[in-house]
Parts: C-alpha cells; structure tokens; sequence
C-alpha cells in the first residue's frame, strides 16, 4: 500500500493506493496519527484503494471517531461502487462524508 | 511499550513464536501482537494447533500445544505476530479410539474450534465446496468491535409483540424482491419498511447459526432439482453467523453485516428472535463426518448408548448432551455472547423438550439448563421461547419447565383453530380456552406463555391450509412420505390451485377468519412469512429442501394481494390499538373496574348463552375494554364457523355509544376491514353473521 499526503490551507488530503486490510492498516494508521496532530480536516482519497477489509473499515471509523472528537471533518472521496455496497452491508456507510470529486471534499471538511 | 508484563513470546516453531496462553475465554481471541487459542477436551492426551492461511489447502503450520500449556482440561495457547484477517485455525486432538467406550479421537481429522465466532468454507451460499479440502468449516478470527451508537434490546413487554417468522434466504432471494443483494442479511434491510408497515414488532428468524446447505443435498430423481438444505436446523458452529447469508460473506464481514440489520431493525421498533438449534448438530450419527464436536470430546458433547451409539431424540442422527455440566456451560456462554455482541432480544429453541433430558436421556424434573437460562443475569430481559416437544416423543405443551420465564410454541393453539376453522364440531369449549390465552393450559403462567400460531415454517402455509386436504411433497424426493399427515387443514372444495371464484372466495374468507382468531386471541401472535400475501408451497408442508421459487416470497404478491395484505395490516392495527386483547394476565371473568360488566363475557347467537355442546360451531364474546385501560373500547366478536349465516343478537352496547363493524369477513375488501375505531354502524340488536365468517364490532367513544 502506498500512502501520500498534501497539506493545502488547513487541509490535510491522504492519497492511499492498493489494499487497505489487517496488513497494512495499521502502518497506515500510525501515519495518520502523526498528521492528525497538527490537523483536523482530513480528505481521504481512495479511489486507488481496490479492497477494504474490516480492519480497514475499522480504521477509517477509528479516524472518523477521533476527528470528531476534535470537532474536525473527515471527507472519503472517490470510494468505488463495490466499496461503498459493501459499507452499506455492513452499517460503516451513514458514519461518512462520501464524495466524487475534490472541490466536493474541500467544501465537505471546510 | 507492552502493555501486559505476560504478553511475550517464550517458544519457537518453524519462525512461529508462542508461549503459554490463558483457559478463559474458550475460542479465539486476539490480545496485544497475538492470538489467543484455548479449546477443553476431557480425554484427550494432545492437542495440536493448526493453522492455515486463508483458503490455503495445506497448513501453514501445526504446534503441539506443550503439555504444560494445559490447565485441567483445558488447551490454551498466546501464538503471536498472526495476520489475522489472513488466517484459519483448527485442532488435531489424540486420544483414545473407542467407540464402545464413546471416544472417537482421530488425530489425522482436522477439527473446527467449537467456540469459533467466524467459520469459513460456504462463504458463499450455494458455491460448489471443494470436497476434497482436507478442512472444510474453518475456524477464524473476529473483530469483535462493532460501533452500536447506542442501541440495546428493545425490551417490548411480550404482550405487545407481533412475531413474524421468516427465512433470511427466502424473504429476500425472490427477483421481485428487487434488493441490491437477495437473499441475504443485507437484503432483509433493505425491507425492514415492509415489516414496519405491516405492523410486526418482532422478527423470529430460522437458523443462522453456520450450517452446510449441501449436507445430505443430492438431486430429485425425476426433476433433476438439487435439493439442499434449506432452512438451516442442522448447526455447524453455534457461536458463528451464517456466511452465506451475508452479502459481504466471501470478504467475512458476515458479523457487522448481521449487527447492523439487528441495529436497524431496533432503529425501527423490531425485535430479533433468533431460531435456534442446541438439540443436535451436523456431525450426524455413526455414519456423519468429524467437524468438531465428535473429535474434540465426544463423551462429553453428546448423548450416548451403553454400547456407544448416538442418542437420537432430535430425528437427526445425534443428541447433544445438553445437561452435561460442560456442553450445558457452553450453550450458555452461546447465548449471552448472541445477546450481548449481537443484540439479540430472544431465542426460540428448536425441539426445546431435548434441553430438559438428563445425559440418558430421561426428561428432568428441574432441568439445570433450562434453570440457568432462566436466570441468567445476561439474558434476564431476552425472551425464551421453547418448542416444546421433540422427536423423542416427549410433548410438553403447557408443562415445558418455565421457571416464570420461558414461552412455549402452543400447538394446541395451532391445531384447536385449524380444526375449528374447517368446521369440526364441538371444538367451541376449547376454542374458548385458545381465544384467553389457554388458561387451561398456562394457569400459573399467565397467557404470554403461550406464543399463539396457526401456520410456522413447519407444516402448510396458511394459503395452503386452505387449499389442500393432504401434503404434497413429491418434490422433496421421498415418495411424499416425508412430513406431518396431521395437517386438519380443507381445501374448500377443491385440491390446490383453482380458478372456481367461489372456491377461492371461501379461500380468502377462511384465511381472514384464521388470522382474526389469532390477532384476537390473547398470547402472543405470530405470524408466518408470506401468509399475510397469500405465499404458498403448492401444498408441500416440508419444504425444508427447496432454494427456490417454490419457498421464496413473492413480492408481486404485495401489489396482486393487495387487498389481504391490507386486511392483515389493518387487523395487526386493530390489535395494537385496543389494549384489551393484549394482557399479561388471564381474564377474571368478573367486573374489576365498576364497568358494569365482567373483562369477559361468553355469548351465543343469544346474548348470555353460548353454546359449549358437542354440535356447536359458534362462539361470540364481549371484552370490556376499561378493564385494560379507561381509554379503551368495548370488543364484540361473533365467530361463526357454520355453513350457514346466523342471526347473533349482540350485547347492549355501552350507554351513549353506537357498536361499529371492525371486522367482517364475510364482506369482500374494503368491506372486510376497517380502521380500529370501526366502520359503519350498527344500528339494529341484531346482526347476520355469514356463514365460516367472523364479526368483529367495536363500541368506539371518541365518534
């Protein structure tokens, strides 16, 4: 899994690529915590993200969580189809701020 | 840093590194860089931890577990740095080979952990499986985490509730059922409307606990039909949902997928029962293959003969041991993990008869089980609900050890309305009894013991219950000799389908009177899947084989049945707001409230004489609604289930009030039903009452 990130105006935007699974999340989550320090708008850009495992749900729900908790907004964009049936099935889907395009997150987490 | 000064590795094998790990709790569970494994075995003299990755043929590895890991009986091993989303276990155990003595231990047979919360192997509902895989159901690991925001039981008092029984296969797999993912978890959500708008507080659903649709599958003889099983009464693992309900199966998310229907079901007011099945599993008797339970501790998991031979009171080849101080321990550490990490709101234990039987198989006065469900401090508020017979022949109707807590599936109930509907005489007496919540038969209980139903998975639907005399169950491949004949349904004229408008008039008029009955009768109704759309099985009353069509529900039905579907919502309305037919108590028979009138009052075609003779086929009665709250109104119903119309003189009715018709089944849609504060009024002391039909009057107030 590759992981970049952005900073623009207060916005931290982390592109993933690949799998986001019990393997690699947690690499993926000690990153983030680092940013996250400093930032409290976060776009998450997945759409190079082919295959989310529950530990990777769960990840995102942590992320979700701890934002919140700081009053900060977390944008997921560019989720595939068959990603976002499988967050419905399995309840993770209403919790997020889901979006096509990055002008869509940068108004979502403004 | 560490956060446990005892989580380190002490141990070596193949680069895999382990130390000793802790008894409590039994299955797997993943602690800080590892995973902990404990599994009991009371007569085995190893146990070796195998693990696989996931969908691998061969094992990654096998530990013996050191004999200094076990404690008592128990094998419990820390195995660290695991991929655990990637990763499938199981245990080999050694031990004696037996089977007079009951031991059948066999160290080249992988076995399936007891306690797995994911099992792994039908990911996918009907996928062929790979026979030759040398494990089939695999063990996994589960994040046990699942974010509720807030959400617990619901608690419904068990007067109030409305059981619709359903299939999670086939309330959803139907085309018509137009849900992004059929026949699953998923799909039942997405219909959760449906279930609200038709009025239920409560869905009963028919095992998920995983099972083997292919076990004993093969193919009809003439139709080439493969033939499966279908509803699932046949438990593989007890702690793990079923993976090909889930749409997310093959990715095992099966755990959130069904936590989250349970959440928004609770979200909309509906409970989950859950169908449950402890009296056997699916190891089968001599013959059946090693999953688990058979290798892992046989002597001690199931019923046995002197000579060793399985125990069969289920019908199913094998009995579990349900009294066995162990097995008795697992069924409950089973439960209150449903009920704490599910959310479950009750349990209907399939032929529940079986948890009260000793380990020879005698039926206990004081069933340690049965006791410690009773009163379990985690499922205290949860509903149990017993089946209350098994194949054995032991029938407990009415004297199931209840503790003051567990209901009963009241068969009397069933086959007292069945019969009474089709017109057999001298049934009004018990009629009676059925209507009050069968006081006769749950005097020290009170009528929410008695979960009343006229039609369940088991048996014909209520469509069928009028359109056939005998089962037909060529389809199922056995010579149609499967299945109840007891069934005392009438086909009204003419076996099955018919275009006779008279046939299919009475039809829909038999199916009104039948559900009236029940949402009338004090208890707890429930309903089946499909009877309020007029599902059928084309007269199979054992459709236990069919993935098909002929089980599923038709979703057309809800427009080309609109009309019964609108009596049976108005019927559950009616129900819900008159709290005289719901009560946790028996009726007094007496005036408690200075109405001027007893809760209850028995009529005939005159007022204050019913007939309780052999020849009679009428009963009327009166409820006082004060009695239940001042708010409510006085119920006047009139069953009349003669060929012929009669003549009911009806009761005065309240001072200043009028009676209105709520119900009148005689009467074609939209004149069959009305809204709860009722109909047109009735302006006359006497009212015809049609022939198999039932009038329902309501003395509303607020008019």
């Amino acid at each position: 899994m590759k992981l970049q990130t952005a900073e623009d105006n207060g916005i931290l935007t982390v592109r993933l690529e690949g799998s986001l699974d019990g393997k690699t999340a947690p690499e993926a989550r000690e990153h983030l915590q680092r940013f996250l320090a400093a930032n409290s708008k976060l776009i998450l850009d997945l759409s190079k993200v082919d295959y989310l495992s529950s530990a990777g749900l769960r990840l995102l729900l942590v992320l979700y969580r701890e934002l919140t908790a700081r009053k900060g907004k977390l944008a997921l964009l560019g989720v595939s189809e068959d990603i976002r049936t499988v967050m419905s099935h399995t309840g993770f889907l209403s919790f997020f701020t889901l979006v096509d395009s990055e002008v869509e997150a940068v108004a979502a987490v403004s | 840093m560490e956060e446990r000064i005892d989580f380190y590795p002490t141990h070596e094998v193949g680069g895999i590194r382990f130390r000793r790990g802790r008894p409590l709790p039994f299955g797997a569970t993943i602690v800080p860089h590892g995973v902990n494994f404990s599994i009991f075995s009371t007569a085995a003299h190893s146990c070796t931890l195998v693990l696989f990755r996931k969908h691998e043929p061969q094992p990654l590895i096998e530990i013996e577990i050191p004999r200094e890991f076990r404690i008592g009986d128990v094998y419990s091993i820390i195995v660290f740095d695991l991929d655990c989303e990637n990763l499938e276990y199981g245990y080999r155990l050694s031990g004696p080979w037996d089977p007079s003595a009951g031991h059948l231990f066999d160290k080249t047979r992988i076995l399936c952990d007891p306690y797995a919360k994911v099992i792994g192997g039908r990911d996918i509902w009907r996928a062929q499986p790979d026979w030759n895989d040398i494990y089939q159901y695999r063990a996994r690991l589960s994040f046990d985490d699942f974010d509720w925001e807030g959400d617990s039981p619901l608690e419904i008092p068990m007067k109030d509730l409305v059981i619709y029984e359903a299939h999670v296969r086939g309330f959803t797999a139907h085309p018509s059922a137009k849900v992004s993912a059929p026949g699953t978890f998923g799909g039942l959500r997405e219909k959760i409307p449906y279930l609200k708008s038709l009025g239920v507080n409560c869905i009963e659903i028919l095992p998920i606990f995983e099972f083997d649709e292919w076990e004993n599958s093969s193919l009809h003889p003439e139709t080439g039909e493969p033939l499966l099983n279908y509803w699932g009464y046949s438990t593989i693992g007890f702690f793990a949902p079923k993976a090909g309900y889930a749409a997310t199966g093959s990715l095992g998310m099966q755990m959130d997928e069904v936590r989250n229907l349970i959440k928004e079901l609770h979200r909309a007011g509906i409970e989950v029962m859950l169908d449950v099945v402890f009296n056997h599993t699916a190891e089968g008797d001599q013959r059946g293959p090693y999953i688990s339970y058979r290798g892992i501790d046989n002597r001690t998991y199931y019923m046995l003969t002197p000579e060793g031979y399985y125990q069969n009171f289920s019908g199913c080849g094998n009995t579990l041991d349900c009294n066995h101080p162990v097995v008795r321990n697992m069924v409950l550490d089973c439960l209150r993990y449903w009920a704490s990490e599910y959310h479950i709101d009750g349990f209907r234990f399939d032929l529940a008869s079986i948890l009260g039987r000793d380990q020879n198989g005698a039926p206990l006065s004081n069933p340690p089980l049965l006791e410690s469900l009773a009163y379990d401090p985690i499922l205290s508020k949860c509903k149990l609900v017993a089946e209350a017979w098994d194949a054995g022949g032991l029938y407990q109707v009415g004297s199931f050890p209840a503790y003051g807590r567990w209901a009963e599936w009241n068969g009397k109930y069933r086959d007292t309305i069945r019969c009474f509907i089709k017109g057999d005489a001298g049934l009004v007496p018990e009629l009676a009894e059925r209507i009050q919540g069968s006081p006769d038969l749950y005097w020290h209980r009170g009528p929410t013991a008695s979960v009343n139903f006229i039609t369940c998975h088991d048996g014909f639907t209520l469509r069928d219950l009028v359109s056939y005399n005998s089962k037909h169950n060529e389809t199922n491949g056995e010579c149609n000799n499967d299945g109840c004949n007891d069934n005392y349904s009438w086909n009204c004229g003419h076996e099955g389908e018919t275009n006779d408008p008279k046939v299919n008039a009475l039809r829909y008029r038999q199916i009104k009177n039948a559900a009236s009955l029940l949402f009338l009768s004090r208890g707890v109704p429930m309903l089946l899947m499909g009877d309020e759309v007029g599902r059928t099985q084309k007269g199979n009353n054992n459709a236990y084989c069919h993935d098909s069509i002929a089980n599923w529900m038709d979703w057309d039905a809800v427009e080309r049945e609109s009309e019964l579907l609108r009596f049976f919502c108005k019927l559950i309305a009616f129900r819900n707001a008159h709290p005289v037919l719901r009560s946790d108590n028996f009726f007094v028979h007496r005036d408690n409230v200075g109405s001027g009138k007893p809760d209850l009052a028995f009529h005939g075609i005159r007022v204050g004489q019913p007939d309780f003779g052999d020849g009679s086929r009428c009963l009327a009665f009166l409820l006082c609604g004060r009695h239940a709250s001042p708010e409510d109104d006085d119920i006047y119903v009139a069953i009349n289930a003669y060929w012929d119309a009669l003549p009911f003189e009806v009761p005065a009715p309240p001072e200043g009030v009028h009676w209105r018709v709520a119900i009148n089944t005689s009467m074609p849609s939209p004149d069959d039903i009305f809204d709860s504060e009722g109909g047109p009024r009735l302006d006359f002391d006497d009212v015809i009452v049609g022939g198999r039909s039932i009038m329902v009057l309501v003395s509303c107030r607020r008019r």
